[in-house]
């Protein structure tokens, strides 16, 4: 496999997501910086996690802009994966390539911790070794992790199977107090319609090693790897 | 030369928390007249545009591409010829 | 000679109001060989304030133990310390106070101070990979203070989580001593390659002196002259003094100045903090032993209308000064334009020695490099023994009753907002950014590993201001003693320190007895751990109207684990290990957080240290940790064992352990020195029983004295007959004592 992270000014998961496919995964991975106009013959994009142009206007507004974006809509829309962390996820949501929206976290504090998530669709790119409603540990770390979409919206998410992860408890269980930001539908990542397009809040490549405190992370990254045999 | 002044608001179906934190902070200071508070965000660009009309439209753009985020948000200007 | 027309008059009021004395004043004139103008009467009072010449601290200050065989760049010479790890590879630390503009606008004062010392980190060539903490605050009982705390930490973490640098740990204390007066020291460590190393001189005749980063603005103006006086009701008028700061414009200047870092386009490069452009310019000119000259016409500004005084002592953040070699300016402006980020040329290195000011030509100031930083006043402070100290050091415990219910005493401790969870704080705070966290905060030293290396580096802030308060220099020593226990207890050797010294006003013999005592101890406990001090920061006049704050000499001090799978986790991991207490107990509780809780008294004298015991207990630490033998070191600090023991089984949230405990080894003692009492030089370790052999003929070997208290359980605390809680209960008061009082 083949990879590249796309890197924004502010970007700051960038080295993390490179490491990770690099040294940890050991496939091949290449920096791509905004400005670029075209992609290299990669698999799979990765939009990495920080706080491009300082999360400023709205996280995500402005690097939805960048120039390089307009090669990553033409890679999505080639149904080849793509994935979004974090901010990678809210600046695919302001480009419209993932529905709905963040807002603020509930509790106005920027959240930084270990939280459960809840597999419910095990049949995608990104989820394929995991159990049906396997329960996974992985840190999240932002301000703006409320997702928010219509009714509308909700609807097709679940109609669709397009909702992959839910925050849990660690057994699995739905609620509130299990929910770090007040998403709707304890929402923590979702797929596009076609399902090649991930955005999840929460960190897997900082859950990949057994150095750091959980590496449940890596079977997120299996599952790509399984995808593109 | 316009100036244009852009009031944002999260749309009323969208939770207001900030708001909400704002409102009480204001009711434990006594204020308890206070019934309701949302909180947004405020624009002020100078526009060189040869004439209101396309100002108006102009701005109208900005707002939808850029400035805020239609699924959340909602928006009102005023717009001025300025000397 | 010509000034600009809006330059005011120099009089006696002007020079005064510039906190310039008069001996000072007929020295700057000595200097110039005529009288300053208002730009040059501005100059030197930033650069002669005690924030940055530290003319009242210089002396005691070369008492620290500056040599070591792994430094690469000692303590003075730069911006920060360099100390060499192996593997072609060295750490760069330092830590700094932010007090003055936290106490007026704690968001902007916390975020920009972070700002500032992760800038001094970069200027030096090193990629910063760790943000720390050490924080202090009146009772969470006023609204004030809570306010404080929202605000420093909300601060913190919007410049340090945009910035994408981890905030993995720190201490914070809460004691009515800080009452309007926080403490906001912020540390930083960076990482590089030997050949990376940047310094902060203007070498080379002819080379070119470069502004990169942000626009200049009137932010901080006076900023330095500001922190050098007291706090007063008018102090809240100040805030056009405090800066204010961007992290996203920080993380592009930091790219980009690690990029010209590794190119060779530069000879030196210095960040614009304390008295921005002027200290930098005269700084890097004065390291250099060369003379300057820079346009400020040439300045990018954000405002109109500004006069050289303004631009010169502007303290607008996320700015730097780079030395450029002649003939590379284009590698300069190739890497600043990918970042859009401003750098324009202002001037060049000339021979000579001296600072020359110009606007559009216009000489607008000329002053000797030197004359402003090594030449500096240096003044010998008067000190004295303070009364209060014969007073507060009585204490007799016959007069201390034992309580009746030590259930309610310890649960009492742990919800102690000094003693209690600090997650509330830190998970604010991105820590894991980078992946290189191995230890979350909670345990007793922050960890970090290397990726490309076996290694990990440990860090732990520390100092117990109430100690330093009834014995200065023992208070110092075990400062430096109690953060090396912490880094030992990881399982890294501690190597260096950086320090930040937190006090009063020095004008008074009081506070500048306090002050010079605090440095010997901490001077002492240095040479008996062999950490050097790489460098640091001292802040004074943290007074007001009330009077000044505990004597508070914070401790940073680094270690380093040469293989990260050598690690030791603070916290109990098995049911069924075996806890062993090291080191001896006292009836020692002079100055300790249960005197003050359950009786009320900041009574008595520290626990008393003994360098060579603490010495032979870490020396001991490392060795059990490289043999593999233990499972778990915490060290025994506030609240003493039965608070120790209860944070040793939080290590999983909503799954805490259990401890069986008895106190044989302590039959002679009151029972609350045993529970609760502070005695340094102990650890709480816990092993699998069938290491308990290897691990006591080690102890034994190293002459530390072990005690086999209990085992690990799969829940509640039973400490003899006196202490039986559950350990829900344990966890429920100790998580939710912050969050309880900020809601």
């Amino acid at each position: 496999m083949k990879a590249a992270v796309i890197v924004f000014p502010g970007s700051n998961c960038d080295s993390d997501c490179w490491h990770v496919l690099n040294d940890v995964m050991e496939t091949k991975v290449q920096y791509v910086w905004h400005k670029e106009t075209s992609l290299p013959d990669i698999d799979l994009v990765v939009l990495p996690g920080g706080f491009s142009y300082g999360d400023y206007l709205r996280t995500g507004a402005v690097a939805r802009f960048s120039p390089v974006m307009n090669a990553v809509q033409k890679h999505a829309k080639s149904t080849k994966p793509v994935i979004g962390i974090c901010n990678g996820f809210q600046i695919l949501l302001e480009t419209g390539l993932l529905p709905g929206a963040m807002l603020r976290n509930r509790s106005l504090r920027f959240v930084c911790k270990y939280v459960y998530l809840k597999t419910e669709n095990n049949k995608t790119t990104f989820t394929n070794r995991l159990a049906k409603d396997e329960v996974l540990q992985i840190p999240i770390a932002h301000g703006e992790g409320n997702y928010f979409c219509d009714e509308k919206t909700l609807e097709e998410l679940e109609t669709g199977n397009q909702i992959v992860f839910r925050y849990a408890s660690e057994r699995g269980e739905l609620g509130g107090r299990f929910n770090p930001n007040g998403s709707l539908g304890h929402i923590a990542g979702i797929v596009n319609k076609e399902g090649n397009v991930l955005g999840m809040m929460p960190h897997p490549e900082r859950a990949s090693e057994e150095v750091l405190s959980s590496d449940d992370g890596r079977k997120i990254w299996e599952s790509i790897l399984n995808s593109l045999k | 030369m316009f100036k244009a002044k852009v009031d944002v608001t999260l749309k009323k179906s969208v939770l207001d928390p900030q708001g909400q934190t704002v409102l009480q902070a204001l009711h434990s200071l006594g204020f308890k007249g206070v019934e309701g508070l949302r909180v947004g965000k405020h624009f002020e660009l100078m526009l060189n545009s040869g004439d209101m009309k396309k100002a108006e439209g102009d701005l109208k753009t900005m707002c939808d591409k850029l400035l805020i985020n239609p699924i959340i948000e909602e928006y009102s200007f005023k717009l001025e010829e300025v000397k | 000679m010509t000034t600009t027309m809006q330059e005011p008059e120099i009089n006696q009021k002007l020079i005064e109001s510039h906190g310039i004395t008069a001996e000072e004043y007929k020295k700057i004139c000595e200097i110039l060989d005529r009288e300053p103008n208002f730009t040059e009467l501005g100059i030197f009072s930033v650069m002669w304030s005690e924030h940055c010449s530290y003319k009242n601290s210089r002396p005691v200050l070369k008492l620290f133990p500056r040599e070591g065989k792994n430094l690469l760049v000692k303590a003075g010479e730069e911006n920060a310390g360099v100390v060499d790890i192996g593997d072609g590879l060295a750490i760069c630390f330092k830590i700094e106070s932010h007090n003055h503009p936290s106490a007026v606008e704690p968001f902007q004062g916390a975020a920009t101070g972070v700002g500032g010392i992760i800038r001094d980190i970069f200027t030096m060539g090193a990629r910063p990979i760790l943000s720390m903490n050490s924080l202090r605050f009146g009772s969470l009982d006023k609204t004030q203070n809570k306010n404080y705390l929202c605000g420093v930490v909300g601060g913190i973490a919007h410049y340090g989580n945009c910035i994408g640098i981890p905030t993995v740990g720190g201490e914070i204390y809460f004691d009515e001593s800080y009452e309007g007066n926080p403490l906001v020291n912020a540390f930083c460590l960076g990482i590089m390659r030997h050949e990376d190393l940047v310094k902060g001189s203007a070498k080379g005749v002819g080379n070119s002196v470069y502004y990169v980063g942000a626009t200049t603005g009137r932010d901080g103006l006076g900023g330095a002259a500001f922190a050098s006086r007291e706090l007063t009701e008018e102090s809240q008028e100040d805030r056009p003094a405090v800066q204010v700061g961007d992290p996203f414009m920080e993380k592009l200047l930091l790219e980009a100045c690690l990029e010209l870092a590794k190119s060779d386009a530069i000879v030196g490069m210095q960040d614009m903090g304390a008295a921005g452009l002027t200290c930098s310019t005269c700084e890097t000119a004065a390291r250099g032993n060369a003379g300057i000259e820079i346009d400020l016409a040439r300045v990018p500004k954000r405002e109109t209308g500004m006069v050289p005084y303004e631009i010169m002592l502007s303290e607008s953040q996320e700015r730097m000064l780079v030395i450029v070699k002649k003939g590379k300016e284009k590698v300069v402006k190739d890497i600043f334009e990918k970042w859009d980020l401003h750098s324009v040329k202002l001037g060049e290195v000339k021979d000579g020695n001296l600072m020359k000011v110009f606007e559009n030509g216009k000489l607008v100031a000329e002053i000797p490099a030197k004359a402003l930083t090594d030449e500096a006043p240096i003044y010998q402070r008067e000190m004295k023994e303070p009364d209060y100290l014969k007073k507060v050091r009585n204490l007799d415990l016959k007069n201390i009753p034992e309580p009746h219910d030590y259930n309610q005493v310890l649960l009492k401790l742990l919800d102690t907002p000094t003693i209690a969870s600090k997650a509330w704080i830190y998970e604010q705070y991105d820590h894991m950014v980078r992946t290189d966290t191995v230890f979350l905060p909670g345990h007793d030293a922050a960890l970090v590993r290397i990726k490309g290396t076996k290694k990990g580096i440990a860090i732990s802030t520390d100092c117990n201001g109430l100690y330093c308060y009834l014995d200065p220099y023992e208070g110092g020593k075990i400062a430096v003693a109690e953060a090396a226990r912490n880094v030992a207890c990881s399982g890294a050797k501690p190597l260096a320190i950086t320090n930040c010294l937190n006090f009063g006003n020095p004008m008074n013999p009081d506070i500048f007895w306090q002050f010079r005592k605090a440095v010997d101890g901490i001077s002492e406990a240095c040479r008996a751990f062999e950490t050097p001090v790489t460098g640091g920061n001292v802040s004074f006049y943290n007074e007001s109207p009330k009077g000044a704050i505990y004597p508070t000499p914070t401790i940073g001090m680094v270690g380093i684990l040469d293989d990260i799978k050598l690690r030791v986790p603070s916290f109990f991991q098995n049911v069924g290990d075996t806890i062993y207490l090291l080191g001896e107990t006292f009836e020692e509780l002079g100055g300790s957080q249960y005197l003050l809780l359950e009786h009320g008294l900041r009574q008595g004298i520290p626990p008393k240290l003994d360098l060579k015991k603490e010495r032979a207990l870490q020396d001991l630490i490392l060795s059990c940790a490289k043999a593999r033998l233990l499972n778990s070191a915490h060290d025994l600090s506030d609240g003493g064992l039965a608070v120790a023991l209860s944070e040793s089984l939080l290590g999983k949230i909503n799954h805490p352990l259990g401890a069986t405990v008895n106190l044989d080894f302590g039959k002679h003692l009151r029972r609350d020195s045993l529970l609760f009492g502070e005695t340094q030089s102990r650890i709480l370790v816990s092993l699998n029983p069938k290491k308990e052999h290897e691990f006591e003929a080690q102890a034994k070997r190293n002459g530390v004295p072990y005690f086999k208290i209990g085992q690990v359980t799969k829940g509640g605390l039973q400490i003899q007959s006196l202490i039986n809680l559950s350990s829900e209960q344990i966890e429920k008061t100790y998580r939710e004592a912050i969050p309880g009082r900020m809601n």
